[in-house]
């Protein structure tokens, strides 16, 4: 038993030396792994689009390996001109925007091109964090809201290119490190209700024509069952036609027939669903849920207010992911373009995720050195 | 560095204290959000779970539903009337065609396709799915066909697709009974939709229009069948998950001779008119044909408005089915009214009555002719019908009243459907104080009984009603209800319980008929009585008939009958030729042989005939007739199969296809 303990203490301190979380990495490879899986049965069973899936992956896992090593105090000093300059690129691809999908996301670099929104999922929580940080908390009404200018600011530009579910993402990220931080539950109250009456400015002059029709859609699904309710109409057929244990790998009518839009990216969840039931979902959320705890536990042990803020803000912000993503695909949310966290094909949002994962494994693991 | 300050006089206990409740609440959150997703799922998964597949499984899988094949109709002897010919079209796949406007030029070349074809299908290349097949041409003929079949190899995605098409192969000479069938429209639609039977004819085109086609559309048409196949979301068909084939519709078999239907048509061609030969034994309808008539086989596959409007409004009417529409009896009904007036005593056998060669009724000037200006003399009843004479019968119906005159002639079925099995009948009209109240809202007056003693005046009837009385009488009494159908035939599969092996053969069921109550005489002595005039009608030297049958080899009874059209004033001649053609004379005749145990009643009917009347110009139709019917047969079934409209092929086929 002694000896077994000892191996166990030397194999996590070698991964620790990694800067490597097993506990995380481990349930990331259970979704990836799965995730490819699904797109091989969703993508029409071409081995090449898990290939590339598969490569996408990799090359996540080696930025999240990569940002592991970097010890997370050292972004403190970072983030405000990284910030700044995050700002300044979302208003340069509001003025010089690549177009696509009817919507501004992406800055042509000319040698590449890249969404800034997506490098401020990640600068939003740590600047924010490192401006509460320095207070004591709980944090106390003046900061927050300047935490929630700062908030604001990059959600708005980017709800304007328009990106809904991105910028829904930012503004989750820093709201949980202001409610991390402590902000007052009275507070929070009056911020819910800010919130809801700000949904008709949202509404009138903020969303897009195609946005609302999604809101719309949302409420009304069968109203269109052709048109727009179309794809939420077919992602309810798919789920619940999965029944308990589903239709088998390869065998969802739903996705192998086409019937279901988006099958390999945003909607992989009913195509998983119909195959694999209620019980593939129950486990698969479990997966998702030990990840969730595994992130929540590094952050209440990691030993910064910095780094806590930081690794709950990016713990919960990818259950947000998550529960948009379930949300929408099984008709409890409108339809807002968010992936299934590790599970969905497609390469941007996966590496900024796995880079999240990084930040996390970070805290985690350098605690020692800046104990 | 002003940071650092701060931090360095933190509670840091507290803090963590902090966070940890603060992440511990936004713990419980994920959970109560994993809760809300999982249960959403749940409901979706479990709850709603077969609604979900119900929908899933509508999504992919397609019914195809496959038109059953229409039952053949043949005639007594089993010559075919009514078969399904395959027509052959012309059909492309756009997506299998790598060039279609080069291979669409080069392949209308090659079979002759017009530019408007071409366009046609360029047209609907545009809005069609690549995948599915467009018509280039919808009839291609043999030739075609053929040419196609060996150039096959040239035009990938080019294919032939045959299809049945229902074929009279007599045309004219059966539609009348036969009807046709035609393209489902909207109100047969709205019709097969109350009768619950639109799902049945989810692939039919046709439906029975006229006639038998129409009568029996339920026994012809058969059960639909159906492929269950997948299809993806665009609709193409990926795989064929079941099949239940069709069942065909049952082939049905007439009491028409076609034969004798050939000697109809050539007795009566260059006239309006029209024949009725029934079976008096069991109510076989053996002919039944009115000239002119119209060929069938123009309406099924649309027929067009030149042709249409060339048979609407022809002047010779040959849509209408003459043996089923109303004419005034005249002298044909004389046998029933004195088998009445023998019934009721208003005469007998013996007692005469003078015919100065016109009547009068008592008080009243107007003279009511006889026939024979000079009058008949001393008549009674064997006299009156062989010479067939007015004045007899004027003051028999006079004796008689309306009523029983009314009574009787209901029972021997005339004004009413005689139940023939066709939605063509007209039920004519049986005079009497009701009709005339409600057609004309006018009393019955004794004069109007005068002109129904010589089966004229209010009264008419169908040949149908008229053969069918005439059986009913020559059956003293028994009553048959006249029909097309014979039997019907259907292929049963009878499964072997120890082998397994299945096997199909035909079954055919003959008919029962709805049966009536037979006329019951108080002295049945007076149906022979009625019966013998008619006899001696036809066989004796001077009588009205006696021409008709003359030299004939069977023993036959008749009665003549002509039907004036117009009403002449008193002392007018009839002159034929000053008369308008429409309102010449119409020629009638009744028939049946042999006299004793008879096999066939003939009804005759020629309109507006110039010379003579129903002796000469009827007579001779149902002489014909019974000539063929008799063994001196002009047309033998031989003959038919080698009929130069006749197409054999689906015959050919047929046998085949109950050998498997």
């Amino acid at each position: 038993m002694r000896s077994t303990g000892q191996d166990q203490q030397k194999y996590q301190t070698l991964w620790q030396r990694l800067h490597i979380d097993l506990p995380l990495l481990i349930g990331i490879l259970c979704l990836m792994t799965l995730g490819l899986f699904v797109v091989y049965s969703a993508g029409g069973q071409e081995i090449d689009i898990v290939i590339r899936q598969a490569i996408r992956l990799g090359i996540a896992l080696v930025v999240m390996f990569l940002v592991a090593q970097i010890p997370p105090l050292s972004y403190q000093k970072w983030a405000v001109p990284v910030f700044i300059i995050g700002l300044l690129l979302l208003i340069g691809v509001l003025l010089f925007g690549h177009i696509g999908k009817g919507a501004q996301r992406w800055l042509d670099l000319g040698f590449m091109k890249f969404q800034p929104s997506e490098i401020m999922k990640l600068v939003v929580p740590i600047t924010v964090a490192w401006y509460l940080s320095q207070y004591n908390l709980p944090v106390k009404l003046p900061k927050i809201i300047i935490a929630f200018i700062l908030v604001l600011l990059p959600t708005l530009l980017i709800a304007k290119q328009p990106d809904l579910g991105t910028s829904l993402l930012i503004a989750c990220s820093g709201i949980f490190v202001i409610f991390l931080a402590g902000a007052g539950w009275k507070l929070i109250m009056i911020c819910v209700g800010l919130a809801s009456s700000f949904a008709p400015i949202l509404w009138m002059f903020l969303m897009k024509d195609y946005q609302k029709q999604r809101v719309l859609t949302f409420l009304n699904p069968e109203q269109d069952p052709l048109g727009s309710g179309y794809h939420i109409i077919q992602s309810k057929i798919a789920i619940g036609s999965g029944g308990l244990n589903g239709k088998g790998w390869l065998q969802g009518t739903q996705s192998q027939l086409e019937f279901l839009p988006e099958r390999h990216t945003d909607f992989i969840f009913a195509v998983f669903s119909e195959e694999f039931g209620l019980i593939g979902v129950a486990l698969l959320l479990m997966v998702y849920l030990a990840i969730v705890m595994r992130g929540l536990w590094i952050a209440v042990h990691a030993q910064q207010a910095f780094t806590k803020l930081l690794a709950g803000s990016l713990t919960l912000t990818f259950f947000v992911y998550v529960f948009v993503n379930i949300g929408m695909v099984s008709g409890l949310l409108p339809v807002v373009g968010v992936p299934l966290p590790l599970v969905s094909y497609g390469g941007t949002s996966m590496v900024t995720l796995m880079a999240g994962f990084g930040l996390i494994m970070a805290v985690g693991t350098h605690r020692r050195f800046h104990a | 560095m002003h940071s650092r300050q701060r931090v360095a006089i933190r509670n840091h206990t507290a803090e963590a204290n902090l966070f940890a409740r603060r992440t511990f609440i936004a713990f419980l959150g994920v959970l109560v959000m994993l809760l809300i997703l999982f249960s959403n799922i749940f409901d979706l998964e479990i709850n709603s779970y077969d609604k979900y597949k119900t929908r899933a499984n509508s999504n992919r899988i397609k019914l195809l539903p496959i038109a059953p094949n229409r039952g053949l109709i043949y005639d007594r002897n089993g010559v075919l009337l009514a078969e399904n010919k395959a027509i052959y079209s012309l059909e492309v796949i756009p997506e299998d065609v790598k060039d279609i406007k080069t291979a669409l030029l080069e392949i209308s070349s090659l079979l002759e396709i017009s530019k408007e074809k071409q366009q046609k299908l360029l047209k609907s290349l545009r809005s069609k799915r690549r995948f599915k097949p467009l018509e280039l041409d919808s009839r291609l003929s043999d030739q075609q066909v053929a040419l196609f079949s060996v150039n096959k190899h040239k035009f990938p995605g080019f294919f032939i697709d045959a299809r049945l098409k229902r074929y009279y192969p007599f045309a004219d000479l059966t539609t009348h009974s036969l009807g046709y069938v035609a393209r489902i429209n909207r109100r047969d639609a709205i019709k097969l939709e109350e009768q619950d039977l639109s799902d049945n004819y989810a692939a039919t085109r046709n439906i029975g229009k006229l006639g038998l086609e129409k009568y029996y559309e339920s026994i012809l048409h058969g059960t639909i069948g159906h492929q269950e196949v997948e299809i993806n979301n665009q609709g193409r068909i990926i795989r064929t998950l079941s099949y239940a084939p069709p069942i065909p519709g049952k082939d049905i078999t007439l009491t028409l001779d076609i034969e004798l239907q050939m000697i109809a048509k050539r007795a009566l061609s260059g006239k309006r008119g029209t024949v009725v030969a029934l079976d008096p034994r069991n109510g076989d309808v053996l002919a039944m044909y009115s000239n002119p008539s119209f060929d069938g086989n123009l309406f099924v596959h649309g027929i067009s408005s030149k042709n249409y409007k060339k048979i609407l409004n022809s002047k010779d009417l040959p849509l209408i089915n003459r043996a089923v529409q109303g004419y005034p009896p005249a002298s044909t009904v004389k046998p029933l009214l004195a088998l009445l007036g023998l019934e009721k005593q208003a005469i007998t056998k013996k007692s005469r009555v003078y015919d100065p060669g016109w009547y009068q009724l008592k008080g009243i000037k107007h003279k009511y002719r006889d026939w024979e200006p000079r009058g008949h003399g001393w008549v009674n009843l064997n006299k009156a019908i062989e010479q067939s004479c007015n004045v007899y019968f004027y003051q028999l119906a006079v004796k008689l009243g309306i009523d029983n005159i009314t009574n009787m002639m209901e029972r021997f079925g005339f004004g009413d459907y005689t139940g023939i099995d066709i939605y063509e009948e007209s039920r004519a009209i049986l005079p009497g104080r009701e009709m005339k109240r409600v057609r004309y809202n006018k009393p019955w007056y004794t004069g109007d009984t005068i002109s129904i003693g010589i089966g004229q005046g209010y009264w008419t009837t169908t040949p149908l009603q008229l053969a069918q009385a005439i059986s009913i009488l020559a059956n003293k009494g028994e009553i048959k209800v006249p029909h097309l159908l014979k039997s019907t035939t259907e292929l049963q599969v009878i499964t072997d319980d120890e082998t397994g092996i299945s096997s199909s053969t035909s079954v055919t069921n003959e008919l029962d008929y709805v049966e009536k109550p037979p006329i019951i005489l108080d002295q049945p002595e007076n149906w022979d009585l009625v019966l013998d005039a008619m006899h001696n009608t036809a066989q004796k030297k001077g009588a009205t008939a006696y021409n008709v049958f003359k030299g004939s080899k069977y023993d036959a009874a008749g009665k003549t009958g002509t039907a004036q059209l117009v009403g002449k004033k008193q002392d007018e001649k009839y002159d034929a030729k000053l008369v308008k053609e429409r309102q010449r004379h119409n020629a009638m005749f009744v028939s049946f042989a042999p006299y004793e145990n008879p096999e066939i009643v003939v009804a005759v009917a020629v309109e507006n005939v110039i010379k003579g009347g129903g002796g000469t110009n009827a007579g001779p139709v149902a002489r014909q007739i019974m000539d063929q019917y008799f063994g001196n047969r002009e047309i033998i079934s031989k003959d038919i199969s080698r009929h130069p409209q006749h197409d054999n092929i689906y015959g050919v086929n047929k046998k085949k296809s109950r050998q498997n």
